[in-house]
């Protein structure tokens, strides 16, 4: 075992600093992360939109219609595979709707699709962080003459953003370590160059065991400023 | 848009109309009910301006919904509710604009949590004129393009400045608070508050509005005894500054003190209503007696 190591180590290093892997690793890293974070941010916009869909009250038939959409929607999202999303996406979606040949198509896909994908995650988060807000909130706001709209956006939504932080961060988490499966759409992020590392001279311990760790490293980083976060937004908090 | 001006000449012309009669809202032929249940049948009343109504009764008895009907946080199921000239219970009139005009204070007093107490109180006057100018600046730009083909030049329309109508509410607030004695709380959170100051600044953020009537629920019912005094005392102060109330209350003492007119509620209708003296003094009914009896 412990030869097995430095031997892998130094098939690894070889690799890694002499021949330059180490770019290819930089470059996964920022694609990686750059899916994640506009994933989220995709998935926070629609979530948000699908979760108000679904409290609005229903005298109306606009707001029944989009329900039924948004019930879809999620249930689409949610009954199928990130991978086979992906692939649907890549090969079936974009050519079919005449989008071709820009460049990084791989990547804005996956963007996309991580987005809506994490948009059907985040709108059940959120519909239980709105319902979480006493409905008093809502009514004191209506009271005083506001919209609905600006009731919800200015009073009810930063509230329940509060109280779904952590969910928000766990959900995050979950969407950066989920973007190892980019490599079946042909992008190189973060598994796929360390692969790429183990494949040049099929030696694998060490380069599997280094990636664990950098997204061991990316999570333990991200929890950290979920924490960060939460702490700030409990100024108008009793419980700190 | 012309139908729009035309819809304010006529609300101006109701509104009128209405201060003409004495009128602040006219109930006609009110009735709730939560799925099978009827909460409030066929209630009429009239609500006149510098009124201070007092509206006690059993729990369950329906003064809540009422109360809460008059700005149509409940929707009536059937009947019409008359403010500023409108048919508020109706659906398609725009409830936002006379929700502003009718104030309303909770038992949970509801303040914003995610606001400090001067936002609290802003809020409503500052977002409110946001939307106003957002309108202004659509209107006029139909106005500049309708003017292109047109040869009098229509003039365009003032928008209202955004800067000072934040200066505004601002001072508004502040000299509400100050009214108050919680100047130094402006920048505070809610839940650093007591549950008087809380309901006291709840009033205040309904104030903030310049309504023309207040409705409220219960304030005083989930206060701590000691807190009740200074709560009674702003209202007692709105009260005499001549503004028209609806007051849901268990405090007889204080119906008895500010009220001009007693509504006695049971199982969805208005039994007995009269001055105080008439009501506590006198009472006809037998359920209001026994209720009387009770908690007085």
């Amino acid at each position: 075992m412990k030869y097995l190591l430095s031997s892998s180590w130094d098939v690894f290093y070889n690799q890694f600093i002499t021949k330059g892997a180490y770019n290819t690793v930089l470059d996964g890293l920022v694609i990686t992360l750059e899916i994640a974070v506009l994933g989220l941010i995709i998935g926070i916009v629609i979530g948000t939109l699908i979760a108000v869909i679904k409290v609005v009250p229903k005298y109306k038939t606009l707001p029944r219609v989009l329900e039924v959409i948004a019930d879809f929607y999620v249930g689409l999202f949610r009954g199928t595979p990130m991978v086979v999303q992906l692939l649907i996406g890549y090969y079936v979606l974009f050519p079919a709707l005449g989008i071709k040949g820009i460049t990084d198509l791989n990547i804005i896909t996956a963007v996309v699709i991580f987005g809506m994908n994490s948009g059907a995650y985040v709108s059940e988060i959120m519909r239980s962080g709105i319902q979480s807000v006493d409905v008093g909130q809502l009514e004191a706001a209506r009271a005083l003459g506001l919209p609905y709209s600006s009731s919800m956006m200015k009073v009810v939504i930063p509230q329940a953003v509060k109280n779904i932080l952590p969910t928000l961060g766990n959900e995050f988490i979950s969407l950066v370590k989920e973007t190892s499966v980019v490599s079946f759409i042909a992008i190189v992020d973060l598994t796929k160059a360390f692969r790429q590392i183990g494949d040049a001279n099929y030696e694998y311990v060490v380069p599997y065991l280094m990636l664990a760790l950098v997204y061991l490293v990316i999570v333990y980083i991200i929890t950290l400023m979920v924490k960060i976060l939460e702490k700030r937004m409990k100024k108008s908090d009793r419980r700190n | 848009m012309i139908e729009e001006i035309k819809k304010d000449a006529l609300l101006e012309k109701n509104a009128q109309s209405n201060i003409e009669s004495g009128v602040c809202i006219k109930v006609e032929h009110l009735n709730k009910k939560f799925g099978k249940l009827e909460v409030l049948k066929d209630i009429s009343e009239e609500i006149k301006f510098g009124e201070k109504i007092a509206i006690i009764g059993p729990s369950g008895s329906g003064k809540s919904t009422f109360l809460r009907c008059l700005n149509c946080m409940e929707d009536p199921t059937g009947g019409a509710i008359y403010f500023d000239g409108a048919n508020i219970a109706d659906m398609k009139t725009d409830i936002n604009i006379h929700r502003q005009k009718i104030g309303m204070v909770f038992q949970h007093f509801n303040l914003f949590n995610n606001l400090t107490v001067l936002d609290n109180i802003m809020l409503a006057p500052v977002t409110i004129g946001k939307r106003k100018a957002r309108k202004e600046k659509r209107k006029n730009l139909i106005i500049k393009i309708a003017n292109i083909f047109r040869k009098d030049k229509k003039p365009l329309v003032e928008v209202t400045d955004l800067s000072k109508i934040k200066n505004q509410a601002k001072e508004t607030a502040l000299s509400l608070l100050k009214r108050i004695g919680l100047e130094e709380k402006a920048q505070a959170y809610p839940s650093t508050l007591s549950g008087g100051q809380k309901q006291r600044i709840a009033i205040v953020r309904a104030l903030a509005m310049n309504p023309t009537v207040m409705l409220f629920d219960e304030p005083t019912s989930a206060l701590d005894p000691e807190m009740v005094g200074e709560v009674l005392e702003l209202i007692k102060e709105v009260a005499n500054a001549g503004m028209t109330m609806v007051i849901v209350t268990h405090e007889m003492g204080f119906a008895k003190e500010v009220a001009t007119r007693v509504m006695f509620m049971d199982e969805g209708n208005i039994i007995e209503q009269g001055t105080p003296k008439e009501v506590f003094d006198n009472p006809k009914n037998e359920r209001l007696k026994t209720f009387l009896s009770k908690v007085l």
